[in-house]
């Protein structure tokens, strides 16, 4: 392998984690509030309240019925608009970020809903407000599965950046298209393949066992 | 302390609206082991959970301590919750939180500073006898640890009521028997009014002063523990109270009294002398001694001859003995009688 293409290969690795991370993180900064609501607006929860759980739930239905490449193409003009290009690592990153948030939101969701109602009672008869109950009990108590969750998200964030080599999203997905797909170098398309599967194992044993060492329910 | 007054809750389902209580009056006083005792489905727990107001009476108002819960702004009902805490039948501990930083919430809650809250549940887990675990999880106690833990946490703020809402339910007899004398101890060391509620007479009996029996949605019968133990009058307490026949049917059919006793007299051999007394056979169909209020009680059960005449001397005797009776005080088990 020469110099050049070791350096090909750090420098697609780099643009990868930097989209599925930075996707990532964003991703649930703003899926975790969309989450939480969903479970507190919905019927018996914390504060229900049908109009905005039924148009919240539409939104990200609608959102992740759309298949990612499509979402990809049919997001380049608000792209553009927002980071002034189309192509690129970080003007993937906003498709990966719109697709990821509703995805991410129903996942903090189903969490939440593995609570024990009768906690949620507990501490509303404690006299906790419902701020206190959504930060002091529904998060924690489903820390280890929000956790879970993250992991789960990183992984497919990281599948649908590869996708995005298809439109000059750049990082290891551009690599496999340009020099598996059109080159036919099955070579480097095998490397590429080896690379992901490899961030993808590290990623999610290392988040499972943060997960599994988190959670006090044995 | 606590006035229920005229509450009713009904709940909307697809079907029709469903009625869970109805018309319900108490008075519960300062220092009370109030009961609240009746069947699953009885509408027990949807009236408790409507004295702190997690359910909102339909109508009717809960007075406490002279404030009416449903003028408080949400902000007053919520520092109000405080002084009511509240045990259930899951125990309802936080998972991920160690048993010191359950004992915590509440306090964090009340705005309590952390070193002070620290100490204050370190002195509460001494009282419910756990001071070695306060570095556990919930998951590593026994239901009856769990349930000293959750009602070391109901009385971190100081409270003045404390609900128990079929607190021990999941419990077996004998832990069921410590944590009822632990509510007992907290009940007279600290002053704290208690609110039990269950489907289980044996609760009653151990540790209430009064009780009120509940039957679809409403009050059917209430007063001091030993005046219901003594003539229970209403269908559901009979069948809670009196021993059951089991369907056994009687060859020979003849009047059946229930003599009721407390203390001093369950010393005395009152069926033997009431035999050799009248001169006159009866068969004992059932009979049981309980502790109610600290006072012994006991119920026996029997059936007389059929012959008037020895009958009439019979109850002439108890009579004279001042003794508590009542006729009819069997109640054959509805469960077997198809089978028999």
């Amino acid at each position: 392998m020469t110099t050049d293409m070791i350096l090909m290969f750090k420098d697609g690795m780099i643009e990868t984690l930097y989209m599925v991370f930075v996707s990532t993180i964003t991703a649930y900064v703003l899926g975790l509030p969309t989450g939480v609501i969903l479970y507190i607006t919905s019927k018996g929860s914390l504060c229900p309240c049908a109009p905005v759980n039924k148009v919240l739930g539409i939104i990200v239905n609608i959102i992740r019925s759309v298949p990612f490449l499509i979402l990809l193409v049919a997001l380049l003009p608000f792209t553009r608009l927002i980071v002034g290009t189309s192509i690129g690592s970080t003007a993937t990153c906003v498709s990966l970020i719109v697709a990821a948030t509703p995805f991410v939101g129903r996942m903090v969701e189903s969490s939440l809903k593995e609570i024990d109602a009768g906690v949620i009672e507990a501490a509303k008869a404690m006299g906790s407000n419902h701020w206190q109950v959504i930060y002091k009990v529904l998060i924690p108590e489903a820390g280890p599965s929000l956790i879970v969750g993250g992991v789960i998200t990183f992984t497919t964030i990281l599948g649908y950046s590869a996708m995005a080599g298809f439109c000059g999203g750049g990082g290891l997905g551009t690599i496999a298209v340009n020099y598996g797909y059109y080159r036919y170098n099955n070579r480097i398309m095998l490397i590429t393949v080896v690379l992901l599967v490899i961030i993808v194992q590290i990623f999610q044993e290392v988040g499972m066992k943060i997960a599994a060492k988190s959670d006090k329910r044995l | 302390m606590i006035e229920l007054k005229n509450i009713t809750k009904t709940f909307k389902s697809e079907n029709g609206e469903v009625s869970a209580l109805k018309d319900i009056s108490l008075k519960i006083e300062k220092g009370d082991i109030y009961g609240i005792i009746g069947l699953s489905g009885a509408g027990k727990s949807t009236l408790v959970r409507c004295i702190n107001f997690l359910e909102l009476p339909t109508s009717g108002q809960v007075i406490f301590e002279g404030i009416n819960l449903a003028a408080l702004s949400y902000r007053q009902l919520l520092d109000k919750r405080q002084s009511m805490s509240m045990i259930f039948q899951g125990f309802n501990l936080l998972a991920q939180r160690t048993v010191l930083k359950n004992i915590c919430y509440p306090m964090e809650i009340a705005k309590v500073p952390m070193d002070q809250a620290k100490k204050r549940a370190r002195e509460l887990l001494g009282m419910v006898g756990l001071s070695e675990k306060e570095r556990a999880y919930p998951s590593q106690l026994s239901g009856g640890q769990k349930q000293r833990v959750a009602i070391a946490r109901a009385l971190a703020t100081n409270p003045k009521v404390l609900l128990c809402d079929e607190a021990t339910s999941a419990l077996d007899p004998e832990t069921t028997r410590s944590i009822l004398e632990l509510l007992g101890e907290i009940n007279k060391t600290l002053g704290v009014t208690i609110i039990i509620i269950t489907h289980e007479m044996r609760v009653v009996e151990q540790i209430c002063n009064k009780v009120a029996v509940i039957d679809g949605g409403q009050v059917v019968e209430e007063g001091n523990v030993r005046d219901i133990f003594l003539a229970p009058k209403s269908e559901v307490a009979r069948n809670m109270i009196l021993p059951k026949s089991d369907g056994v049917k009687m060859d020979r059919e003849g009047p059946n009294l229930r003599i009721v006793f407390d203390g001093q007299s369950a010393f005395e051999p009152v069926v033997s002398n009431l035999t050799l007394e009248c001169q006159a056979p009866v068969n004992i169909l059932g009979a049981n001694t309980k502790n109610i209020g600290g006072k012994a009680f006991g119920q026996i059960i029997i059936q007389l001859p059929q012959h008037p005449a020895s009958v009439e001397r019979m109850k002439n005797y108890l009579i004279s003995q001042k003794i508590h009776f009542e006729e009819g005080g069997i109640i054959h088990d509805h469960r077997h009688d198809s089978d028999v």
